[in-house]
């Protein structure tokens, strides 16, 4: 396909502590058991998508990363580990590792997508266009939570996110329009050369950004190149590309041509694909980019496509520990295609046949419980995931938690909302609501709500 | 009676609420505006013939044919010529529709109309029900009972949608921004699913900007909106009772859509809503100038108006033989067998043509008498014109009774009013227009004037024109008559936009040049805003959380926006004043505020209006101070004011406008020279700035020659003070 991947994983992500840490960068924070970086991994496999590099901030998260990956599917994927410094944001990322980059189109995910929005085709449709830029956009509302019923309880009174304006044209193939949420203030101005030139502009805030991307090459390194300042590939670069889509004089055609002969040296493939691609656009309607370029013969454009994904796909971010609470939940619960195991159809959950059940125990539906974890008398586990090989007392109740691999969790605790990290410790009648609990932290008792358990 | 009919289907669907409601409407036989003078000025716009119909008949016979039951037709300007034509034609016994007139001579907008019919209601209670306003020039098929229900159902279940507005789709051209109507770019936004309208803007000077601007709350509330710029607004509304209560509540509405619209939308007028209503398959189209009036031409002979075509009789026309290619002519029009009448083309009744003339894609009235061996090519002639022979005619409009010598020459543009005469010879430039009257002197700022001093005025002005004639020499040649008016400044430019004529081909190249240097300008403005500087910033003042600083913004583009419609409208300097004094007021910011927000106007303004050199931009900078000296130095009386000026301009050379740093000195000398700045406030801003770091001394050390001289200049100034400065330095 001539598509590479770029994953930005990130490094140790400042809004999810306590839960990363310097043993457990984001990329590798479980996701029902499994580190989140899995997710996206398997995604691409399913698309046939095998050539990968994986970029993560900082020497220490990368060697992290690069570990589990060796271990986990060396034998799949042929990835790649690159670190780069911390706090580069995207574009630098991109910069820093721009040599690695040489075919024609890239796809850009990142790192911390649990999704099934087919990569395939999105990469498919960023062809198809020709386009500069294709941007994957989804529903806001995503499809697990509002179902899950009565299940989200506390979860589910979340913030209406803040949303970006995203305009379409007509035919909701091209991004005429971007602009992000925190950056707008009291109104918003839109080009009236790229409105005039569409004649219709849908302007919607309902469609969330999923942080997939697909680049053509050139474009997007000539813009890092040219553009020094630009830190972020979705506050920056596509707003850039956007913004002057009608107008790419920086963006000549012979520099693209001569790049792509370079890149590879499969000159004749290319210009074949040039031609089908040209055949595939000119099958349609001559969009409105040829439209305006036939009337104004000394303009270039470029495309800035969109894909929007399928309201029935799933697509979430982990990137604050609200999110991290709803990836589990929908994992194990409306969306638990993505987890990768098989739920039982008789109780709806997953428990690992070593797990020990003590009597009157009941694990509810959605509920995981890991390897080896061993779960005392007359406990209750609803809506929850237990890692392995932890440790939980009697009278223990657990509902809408992530616990983490080797917790241990004294008798008569009671924990809801909350995570509670690997090797973290809950002596007995521990009752916490809405915590955070750091790997390793021990919490001697007493009730307590919204905090976090972290050692200074 | 099939109007009768239909209304009786609706009663019957809806029998006991509405009970029968006869179908109104409001024909305002008047533009209240001045883009068909002088043609106007001796006939109302309404009677003008187009295709050889007076355009009043289009829109009655429309209106009857859609079902409309009584016609209201309001009369201002030449009232006595709109009601004496209603009277003779046959719509004053028409069986399906009563048109009834309402005169008003003091009315000077639709405005004033609506408050006038208003006001008389209440008295007669003519208007019972939903309506349609639509205006005397209004070329249409489409049907309105739909339409009409439409509106009334959403009416019932929802009490504030009181107007739906009829817009049809018509992509302006990417180059001039105008649609092919010649009417000025539109931008709307509507709700998909409603077909609320939500921001209606016109585009005006300002589309150098570049950007629409709509309000975060719209955004905020709405999941997707539709943003149209290919849309055309016929002008065609549907409303309810409560349109006329509005207008007569805010007695400052004028014209319908820039204030009655944005006035609803924008100040949220008891929640009143209105809606849009896109025809896709029908013609309606408004005739608001003279490239309308041609393009409007066209598709009645291309017939895109059908049933309202030359071949069919609607309104006591004498229909025409429609032939091949387009030509439509009457049954007695003479023409020399050399005479070649070209595609697209209507000849009325008693109109002689000679020989080896040649008429394309034109319109020629009846009773015309036209020479051998002219050409006339995409014109109007109306009735009773004589051309002589080797005329040449393009792209004209020429009223009745005009005369037109031998050999002479009409360049495209020409609007010739009646019965001017042009010598022989004579070559008419292009976009000229040529009367019998003479220009009114003082033209009146109000631009919402049709002459108002109407028939009587234009009568006594005939009258004695004849011995005038004589006395002063024609315009149009030794043996015309008529005066050449002179375009009113300002308008210069845009006499291509509305004209007859195609525009020529060197004004679309410099459009198209104009479009790039913009990008280019825009460009640089975008670079440094984006990416990360700019997000950087927003951080900071998120992180600030300071509401002043905020509303500081916002003071500051009111007043930039009322600033820059006082320089466009040529309001007089007390009024701004006023304003700017009511927004101060209304945003709770000081006076030095205010004299910073004004600067910064002015300065933006500057370096907006475009200039190739720093020296121009300097002078460009200097003339706009000396012009609203006052305005600003309303507010900047005080020292500290004058400081807050210096800063401002200091701020607005380091950030927004980097062009104005090396400018500097210059201009500030300037506003000292002008008494705009005191040497006090000059110098406390040196001594404030003395202590201040490298990079911000910048404009210091630039006025360094300015400040020392003003300082040996006033001999109190103390010695120690000048030391410090060395030293800085």
């Amino acid at each position: 396909m001539d598509f590479q991947v770029v994953i930005l994983a990130g490094g140790f992500s400042s809004n999810l502590v306590p839960l990363v840490s310097k043993e457990v960068p984001k990329a590798l924070l479980p996701v029902a058991n499994r580190p989140v970086l899995s997710y996206v991994l398997d995604l691409l496999e399913s698309s046939n998508l095998k050539d990968l590099i994986v970029v993560v901030e900082g020497e220490d998260a990368a060697l992290k990363v690069g570990g589990w990956i060796s271990s986990a599917c060396v034998d799949r994927l042929h990835v790649e580990v690159a670190a780069v410094a911390e706090n580069v944001g995207t574009g630098g990322a991109l910069r820093a590792i721009a040599h690695h980059l040489t075919a024609k189109d890239i796809l850009i995910l990142s790192g911390d997508i649990v999704s099934d929005i087919s990569p395939g085709a999105v990469a498919a449709t960023h062809r198809r266009h020709d386009a500069s830029v294709t941007a994957v956009l989804c529903a806001e509302p995503v499809s697990g939570p509002s179902e899950s019923g009565g299940a989200g309880g506390k979860d589910k009174t979340k913030k209406p996110a803040r949303l970006d304006i995203i305009g379409l044209d007509s035919s909701k193939q091209f991004l005429l329009y971007i602009a992000i949420e925190a950056e707008i203030k009291k109104d918003t101005r839109l080009k009236k050369s790229i409105l005039c030139a569409a004649g219709k502009m849908e302007l919607r805030s309902d469609l969330m950004d999923s942080h997939i991307y697909a680049f053509k090459r050139s474009v997007l390194q000539e813009v890092l190149d040219q553009k020094p300042a630009f830190r972020s590939l979705k506050q920056d670069v596509l707003p850039y590309l956007v913004r002057t889509q009608l107008r790419s004089d920086v963006f000549s055609e012979e520099k693209t041509v001569e790049e792509n002969g370079n890149g590879n040296g499969k000159n004749n493939m290319q210009s074949n694909e040039v031609v089908l691609s040209q055949i595939l656009s000119n099958a349609s309607l001559p969009s409105f980019h040829q439209v305006y370029e036939s009337g104004l013969n000394s303009r270039k454009t470029h495309k800035c496509c969109v894909y929007i994904a399928d309201e029935s796909k799933y697509c979430i971010r982990l990137n604050s520990i609200q999110a991290y609470m709803d990836v589990n939940r929908d994992v194990i619960g409306d969306a638990n295609h993505l987890s990768g195991y098989s739920f039982s159809a008789q109780h709806n959950n997953i428990v690992h046949p070593s797990a020990v059940l003590g009597s009157k125990t009941t694990v509810g539906q959605n509920c995981m419980l890991g390897e080896g974890s061993q779960v005392g008398d007359k406990c209750s586990v609803k809506r929850s995931v237990i890692g392995r090989h932890c440790r939980i007392g009697s009278n223990v109740k657990v509902v809408n938690s992530v616990v983490m691999d080797h917790a241990t969790i004294g008798d008569g605790c009671s924990i809801q909302g909350s995570v509670i990290c690997s090797n973290a410790q809950l002596q007995e009648r521990v009752s916490l609501r809405d915590c955070q609990v750091e790997a390793g932290y021990v919490v001697n008792g007493g009730e307590h709500k919204g905090e976090t358990f972290a050692r200074k | 009676m099939g109007a009768q009919k239909k209304g009786g289907a609706r009663v019957s669907e809806d029998p006991v609420e509405q009970g029968h409601q006869r179908l109104q409407a409001i024909l305002l036989a008047d533009s209240f505006t001045t883009k068909f003078r002088p043609v106007t000025l001796e006939r109302p716009k309404v009677l003008l013939p187009l295709v050889n119909v007076p355009m009043i008949d289009y829109t009655l016979a429309w209106l009857e044919f859609a079902g409309i039951e009584e016609v209201f037709v309001f009369c201002c300007a030449h009232s006595a010529q709109i009601i004496d034509y209603l009277e003779n034609s046959e719509w004053s016994s028409h069986p399906n529709l009563s048109v009834r007139t309402i005169e008003s001579q003091k009315s000077i907008s639709a405005g004033d109309a609506l408050r006038y019919i208003y006001e008389q209601q209440a008295e007669t209670s003519q208007i019972q029900g939903d309506f349609v306003l639509v205006s005397g020039d209004t070329v249409s098929n489409m049907p309105l009972a739909d339409l009409i229900k439409e509106h009334r159902e959403r009416k019932k279940k929802d009490e504030k949608a009181i107007m739906t507005m009829v817009i049809k789709q018509s992509k302006p051209s990417p180059i001039t921004h105008q649609s092919r109507l010649g009417t000025d770019q539109l931008f709307l936004a509507v709700d998909p699913k409603t077909k609320q309208l939500l921001h209606y803007e016109e585009d005006k000077i300002d589309h150098a900007r570049g950007s629409v601007c709509l309000e975060k709350s719209l955004l905020q509330s709405e999941p997707s909106l539709l943003l149209y710029s290919d849309m055309q607004d016929c002008y065609i509304d549907i409303c309810s009772p409560e349109v006329l209560s509005l207008f007569e509540d805010n007695f400052d509405y004028q014209h319908l859509r820039r204030h009655f619209v944005k006035g609803v939308l924008v100040d949220d007028i008891m929640g009143y809503k209105i809606f849009t209503h896109e025809i896709d398959s029908s013609y309606a189209a408004r005739i608001d100038n003279f490239r309308s009036y041609d393009t409007v031409s066209k598709d009645i002979i291309q017939r895109w108006t059908f049933p309202y075509v030359p071949d069919i009789n609607f309104s006591g026309n004498r229909p025409l033989k429609l032939g091949r290619q387009g030509i439509y002519k009457a049954s007695d029009v003479v023409q020399s067998r050399s005479a070649d009448v070209g595609s697209s083309t209507v000849v009325g009744d008693g109109t002689k043509i000679g020989d080896g003339s040649r008429i394309l894609n034109s319109v020629i009235g009846s009773g015309c008498c036209i020479g051998s061996n002219v050409v006339i090519e995409g014109s109007y002639i109306w009735n009773n014109v004589v051309i002589e022979d080797g005329c040449e005619i393009r792209n004209a409009i020429v009223c009745d009774g005009v005369k037109i010598r031998e050999g002479a020459v009409l360049e495209p543009g020409v609007v010739l009013s009646f019965n001017v005469v042009v010598g022989r010879g004579f070559v008419v430039p292009a976009y000229s227009k040529a009367s019998l009257l003479q220009q009114p002197t003082k033209e009146d700022s109000d631009e919402e004037l049709e002459c108002v001093e109407s028939s009587s005025v234009a009568a006594d002005l005939l009258a004695g024109l004849n011995l005038e004639m004589e006395a002063r020499e024609s315009d149009l040649g030794p043996d015309g008559a008529g005066y050449i008016w002179e375009v009113c400044e300002g308008a210069n430019d845009e006499e291509w936009k509305h004209s007859v004529a195609p525009i020529p081909m060197d004004k679309v190249a410099e459009i198209i040049q104009a479009m790039e240097d913009d990008d280019d300008r825009e460009d640089e403005s975008c670079v440094p805003t984006s990416g990360e500087l700019r997000s950087d910033a927003d951080s900071i003042n998120t992180d600030m959380n300071d509401p002043g600083d905020d509303d500081y913004g916002y003071f500051e583009k009111e007043v930039e926006g009322t600033f820059l419609r006082a320089v466009e409208e040529g309001i007089v300097v007390e009024n701004v004043i006023l304003e700017i004094n009511g927004l101060r007021l209304s945003y709770n910011m000081e006076s030095a505020d205010c004299a910073g927000a004004t600067f910064y106007s002015m300065m933006k303004l500057a370096v907006d209006t475009p200039h190739n050199s720093a020296d121009e931009l300097c002078k460009n900078a200097v003339s706009i101070i000396t012009k609203w000296k006052r305005l600003l130095g309303f507010h900047v009386k005080k020292t500290d004011e004058q400081i807050e000026v210096i800063m401002k301009f200091e701020e607005m050379c380091q950030e927004t406008a980097k062009e104005l740093g090396t400018l500097f000195a210059k201009i500030l000398h300037v506003m000292y020279e002008i008494d705009l700045l005191q040497e006090d406030a000059i110098l406390r801003w040196a001594e404030e700035k003395a202590g201040a770091d490298e990079a911000d001394r910048v404009y210091l050390q630039q006025c360094e020659a300015f400040i020392q001289w003003l300082k040996e200049a006033s001999e109190e100034e103390d010695d120690d003070e000048d030391d410090e400065e060395e030293e800085d330095a």
